[in-house]
C-alpha cells in the first residue's frame, strides 16, 4: 500500500485557483520528484499536505489513515516531516538546538518536571543532544553544532533543515527546493543528503528547479503546470513528454537532462 | 412630555451626542490611519495632538494671542511635534518591530503628557464656543452649537483631505507610499518625507479636533491617552489603512458609546471602545473596510 | 572560570549572594524597603519575560494578573473572610484560570493585534476594578490586612525583604529550569518561527498558553506580595502605565535574559526613588527614556554588556 496517497486536492485564494484536482501516490524509500514552472502551485501543494492549508476539495491519506485538514503537528506525530523554501531556521538558538528542537515528540513531555529541574529532565536533554549530534553529523555540521544558527552560510542552513526534519523520525520527508540557492558543490552535498535518506527507507517528496539534480536521484517525476497535472512518470518517461517539454523544460531543459544522464 | 416623547428625546440626545463625540473620535482615527498606511506605525501618541491643539490655544489665548491666531498656533505647536517625533524617535527605529515601534510611540505620548503637565498645568481648561452656549432644542433632546461646529469642521477636514490624496502630487506620493513603499521609493519618491508628511498631516487633524471640541468636552493634559485608545479602536473597527473606514468607525464608536453609556451602563461608558476592539480582533481583524491577507509561507 | 560563568545557574547563585549580601550593607530601613520593591516587582517582570523573551508572545496587560494578585489579598480577608495565607494561593489560581481561559482566543492573535488585545483585557480589568468600589473601594483603593502566619505578623522591610528576597530566587530557578528543558526549547522555537515548531510537532497553541498562564502566576504572586507589604492597593496596581513599565523594565534589562529582567526592574524602581527631586517630571523621564533605550539599545542591557565583555575577551 502506498505510504502517501493524494487525491483530487483542490485549493483556491479568493478567485485564484493554485491546486486543481492534483492526485498522485508516493511509495515508502522512493523519491518522488514535482517539477513544474514557478507558479504551478508546488509549494502550495506542499503547504496542503504537510497541513498549513486544509483543502478544499479531495483528501490526503498518509499510512492508510484519512489525515486532510489535521494541523501540521499532528501530521508530524504521524510520519510526516517536511522543509520550507524561505528558511524557518530558529535563527536565535545554536545549530544543535535546532535539531534538537525536531526531537520534541519524542521526548518527554511532563512540564512540571521540566518546572522544577527533576533528574530525568537533564537525562532527557542529554539523549536528545546526542540524537541531534547523530544528524548534524549525517548532514555534515558537527564542526558548527554549538554556533548560532544566524552565523552561518545558506547552504549550511538548508542541510540544517533537513537534520532538523529528521530529527522528527518521519517516514515522509518534504523538502522544498532544498538546492535552491546553492552553488555546486553545496548542491552536491543535499544531493549525497537526500540518498542517504532515501537509503534509510523514508520516502522523500522532492520539489526542485534544479533538472541535473532532479533527473538524477528520483524515481519517478510529477510534473504540475498552472495548478493541474500535466505528466507522471519515470525520468525518462517525463523528459520525452512533448507537453512538459514545452511548457517547462524547453530547449535548455533538455541539454540539462541530456547532462544529467550523461 | 408624554412617555413617548421623553424616550424619543432621549434617544436623539444620545445620538447627537454620539456623532458629536464620534465626530472626534473619527478624527483621531483618520490621524491614526494615515500614519499606519505610510509608515506603518500604530502611533499611539496621536492623542496628544489633540491635546495639543486645546492646550495650547487655551494658553496661548491667556497669554494675551488672539483667539483664532492662538488656535493656529497651536496647529503649527502640533505639526512641529508630529515632525519631531518622526524624526527623532521613528527614523532612527527604522527596522524595529512593530511591538518595538508601538512602545516607542508609547513612550513618547507619556513624554508629551508629562511636558504638557509641566509646562502647563494640570486643571481643566475650556475654549470658548464658536456661536455662543445657548443650546437649540430639537425634538425635546439640546444639541449645543459647538456639536454642529465639531460636525462641520471634521467633514471639512475629511474633505479636504480626500482632494488633498487624489488630486495633488504629495497626496499621491503618499498614496503610493502607503501601497508599496519599496516601488514608491524606486519610483523616485522621498519615502522619507513623505511619512514624516504623514506624521505632520496627522498632527494637524487631531490638533483642529481639539480646538473644535474643546468647549465642550473641555481639554486638560491627560485627555490625550484616553482618546488615542479609542480613536484608534475606531480605525481597527473601520479597518486599519483606511481613510473612509476611520470616520465610519469614530462616529460609530461614538454613538455605540452614548447608547451603551445612557441605556446600559454609563459607569462603563469608556469600556465600550475596548470591547469594540476586542470584538474586531476575534471576529474580523482586517475591520469593516479591510481585505483579509493570507499568509505565505 | 570562564566555564562556570557559562553555567546559567551560576546566575542563580549570584543573585541568591546579592540577596544575602545586598542587607547588612543597606543604611535604614528606607534602603530595605525599596530593595524589596525591586525584587517584588523583578518577579513580576521575570513572569512577563517567559512569556514576551522566551515564547515571543507580547502582553501590554501584564499589570491585569498583578492586580489580580493584589485585589485577591485584599478582597479575600475583607469580604470572604479568608485569611491572607490562603488568599494568596487563591489569587495565583484564579490568575492562572483567567489566563487559561483568556489565552485561548487570545494568543491566536499575532504581533501588534496581540498587543492591543492584551492591552484592552488590562484597560477592562482595571475599569471593573475603578468601578466596583463596594467591592475593591474604587479608585480610592482599599487596605490590606497583614500577612499572619502562625500567630506571626508578616510586615515591616526587613521581613519583606527576605520573603521577596527568597521567592525572586526561587522564580530565577525556575525560570532557568524551564530555558533548559524541551518546553523551553518549544517556547524558543515558537519565538523564531511558529511554523517551523509546529511542523516539527510542538503544539504552539498548547505552549502559548502555557507561557502566559506561568507569566501571570509570576505577576499574581508579586501583585499579592506588593499588597501585603504595602497595607493598601488601588486600581493604579491595574493599570496600562503599569503594564507598559513592566515592558519597559523587561526590553531595558533584555528580552530573553532572566538576569535582565532584574536588572531592568531595578532600574526603574531604584531610579524615580533616587531622583525623588525630578517626581514631578518622573513622567518626563520615563518616555524619554523609553524612547532612548529602545532606539539605541533594542536588545537590553544585559545582552549589551554581555557582547561588550565577549568582543573584549576575543
Amino acid at each position: 500500500m502506498s505510504l502517501l496517497i493524494v487525491e483530487n486536492l483542490r485549493i483556491a485564494f479568493g478567485g485564484l485557483v493554485a491546486v486543481d484536482g492534483v492526485s498522485f501516490a508516493v511509495q515508502r524509500g522512493e523519491i518522488f520528484a514535482l517539477i513544474g514552472p514557478n507558479g504551478a502551485g508546488k509549494t502550495t501543494l506542499f503547504n496542503i499536505i504537510s497541513g498549513i492549508y486544509a483543502p478544499q476539495g479531495g483528501r490526503i491519506v498518509l499510512d492508510g489513515e484519512d489525515v486532510s485538514g489535521l494541523p501540521p503537528y499532528q501530521l508530524a506525530r504521524r510520519g510526516l516531516s517536511r522543509t520550507f523554501q524561505n528558511l524557518q531556521i530558529f535563527f536565535r538558538m545554536s545549530t544543535v538546538e535546532n535539531v534538537m528542537v525536531g526531537r520534541h515528540l519524542h521526548e518527554k513531555r511532563n512540564v512540571l518536571a521540566h518546572l522544577f529541574a527533576l533528574p530525568s529532565v537533564k537525562a532527557q536533554n542529554r539523549a536528545t543532544r546526542a540524537c541531534a549530534e547523530k544528524l548534524l553529523a549525517l548532514v555534515g555540521l558537527s564542526a558548527v553544532a554549538d554556533t548560532p544558527a544566524g552565523g552561518l552560510p545558506y547552504g549550511a542552513l538548508k542541510r540544517l533543515e533537513i537534520a532538523r526534519a529528521l530529527a522528527t523520525e518521519p517516514k515522509i520527508l518534504l523538502l522544498d527546493e532544498p538546492a535552491a540557492g546553492c552553488n555546486p558543490t553545496e548542491t552536491e552535498e543535499v544531493d549525497a543528503v537526500i540518498k542517504k535518506i532515501a537509503a534509510q527507507g523514508i520516502a522523500v517528496v522532492l520539489v526542485e528547479h534544479d533538472m541535473r539534480m532532479v533527473m538524477n536521484i528520483s524515481s519517478r517525476i510529477h510534473v504540475l503546470d498552472r495548478a493541474r497535472t500535466l505528466a507522471e512518470g519515470t525520468a525518462e518517461a517525463v523528459r520525452a513528454n512533448p507537453a512538459v517539454m514545452a511548457a517547462y523544460l524547453g530547449g535548455h531543459g533538455k541539454r540539462e537532462v541530456h547532462r544529467a544522464h550523461a | 412630555m408624554r412617555q413617548g416623547e421623553a424616550a424619543v428625546a432621549e434617544f436623539l440626545q444620545f445620538a447627537f451626542s454620539g456623532l458629536t463625540v464620534g465626530a472626534i473620535y473619527a478624527l483621531v482615527a483618520l490621524g491614526f490611519t494615515l500614519t499606519y498606511s505610510a509608515a506603518e506605525v500604530v502611533n499611539f501618541a496621536q492623542g496628544e495632538f489633540v491635546m495639543l491643539g486645546g492646550m495650547v490655544t487655551v494658553f496661548a489665548a491667556a497669554g494675551g494671542v488672539p483667539l483664532p491666531l492662538a488656535a493656529v498656533l497651536a496647529v503649527v505647536v502640533a505639526i512641529a511635534i508630529g515632525l519631531a517625533l518622526h524624526r527623532f524617535a521613528i527614523e532612527p527605529a527604522r527596522g524595529a518591530s512593530a511591538v518595538t515601534l508601538i512602545i516607542i510611540t508609547i513612550g513618547a505620548s507619556i513624554l508629551l503628557r508629562g511636558l504638557a503637565a509641566t509646562f502647563f498645568d494640570k486643571n481643566y481648561h475650556s475654549l470658548p464656543s464658536l456661536f455662543g452656549n445657548e443650546p437649540w432644542h430639537i425634538g425635546g433632546a439640546t444639541l449645543l452649537p459647538q456639536s454642529l461646529v465639531v460636525l462641520a469642521g471634521a467633514a471639512i477636514v475629511v474633505l479636504g483631505l480626500s482632494g488633498f490624496l487624489t488630486r495633488t502630487i504629495m497626496g499621491k506620493a503618499l498614496r503610493a507610499t502607503a501601497a508599496n513603499k519599496l516601488a514608491a521609493r524606486l519610483v523616485g519618491i522621498n519615502t522619507s518625507a513623505v511619512i514624516g508628511l504623514s506624521f505632520a498631516l496627522s498632527a494637524a487633524i487631531g490638533a483642529i479636533g481639539g480646538i473644535l471640541a474643546a468647549p465642550i468636552t473641555l481639554t486638560n493634559y491627560d485627555v490625550g491617552s484616553m482618546l488615542a485608545l479609542k480613536g484608534f479602536a475606531a480605525a481597527m473597527l473601520g479597518g486599519m489603512g483606511h481613510p473612509l473606514g476611520a470616520v465610519v468607525g469614530g462616529v460609530l464608536l461614538g454613538v455605540f458609546e452614548a447608547f451603551g453609556a445612557g441605556y446600559v451602563s454609563s459607569q462603563y461608558k469608556d469600556a465600550v471602545a475596548f470591547i469594540v476592539i476586542l470584538l474586531v480582533l476575534f471576529s474580523m481583524p482586517q475591520g469593516l473596510f479591510g481585505n483579509s491577507n493570507v499568509e505565505r509561507v | 572560570m570562564r566555564n562556570v560563568l557559562k553555567n546559567p545557574y551560576a546566575m542563580v547563585i549570584g543573585v541568591a549572594l546579592v540577596v544575602v549580601v545586598l542587607y547588612p550593607l543597606l543604611p535604614s530601613s528606607y534602603y530595605v524597603r525599596v530593595a524589596a520593591l525591586a525584587f517584588i516587582n523583578a518577579l513580576a517582570v521575570l513572569g512577563l519575560n517567559v512569556l514576551m523573551g522566551f515564547a515571543g508572545q507580547v502582553s501590554l496587560g501584564h499589570a491585569g494578573f498583578f492586580g489580580i494578585g493584589a485585589y485577591a489579598v485584599a478582597v479575600g480577608p475583607a469580604h470572604l473572610g479568608t485569611p491572607s495565607w490562603a488568599a494568596l494561593p487563591a489569587g495565583v489560581v484564579s490568575a492562572a484560570l483567567i489566563a487559561f481561559f483568556v489565552g485561548r482566543p487570545i494568543l491566536k492573535l499575532k504581533g501588534y493585534y496581540l498587543a492591543v488585545a492584551t492591552m484592552g483585557m488590562g484597560i477592562l480589568f482595571a475599569m471593573v476594578v475603578s468601578n466596583e468600589a463596594n467591592l475593591t473601594g474604587g479608585p480610592n483603593g482599599m487596605r490590606v490586612s497583614r500577612l499572619i502566619l502562625f500567630g506571626w505578623s508578616a510586615s515591616g522591610p526587613p521581613t519583606w525583604y527576605w520573603i521577596s528576597g527568597i521567592t525572586l530566587v526561587i522564580g530565577a530557578w525556575i525560570a532557568v529550569n524551564l530555558i533548559e528543558s524541551p518546553t523551553g526549547r518549544a517556547f524558543r522555537a515558537i519565538h523564531d518561527s511558529e511554523t517551523a515548531a509546529h511542523v516539527l510537532g510542538v503544539d504552539a497553541a498548547r505552549y502559548k498558553l502555557l507561557a502566559f498562564v506561568l507569566s501571570a502566576v509570576y505577576a499574581s504572586i508579586a501583585g499579592s506580595y506588593f499588597a501585603l507589604f504595602d497595607g493598601f492597593v488601588t486600581p493604579e496596581t491595574t493599570s496600562f502605565l503599569r503594564s507598559i513599565e513592566f515592558v519597559v523594565m523587561a526590553v531595558l534589562g533584555g528580552l530573553g535574559s532572566i538576569l535582565g529582567s532584574i536588572v531592568g526592574a531595578t532600574i526603574l524602581v531604584v531610579l524615580p526613588q533616587a531622583l525623588t527631586v525630578f517626581h514631578d517630571y518622573e513622567h518626563i523621564v520615563l518616555g524619554a527614556l523609553i524612547i532612548v533605550f529602545l532606539i539605541f539599545l533594542p536588545a537590553g542591557i544585559v545582552p549589551a554588556l554581555r557582547s561588550l565583555l565577549q568582543t573584549r575577551a576575543s
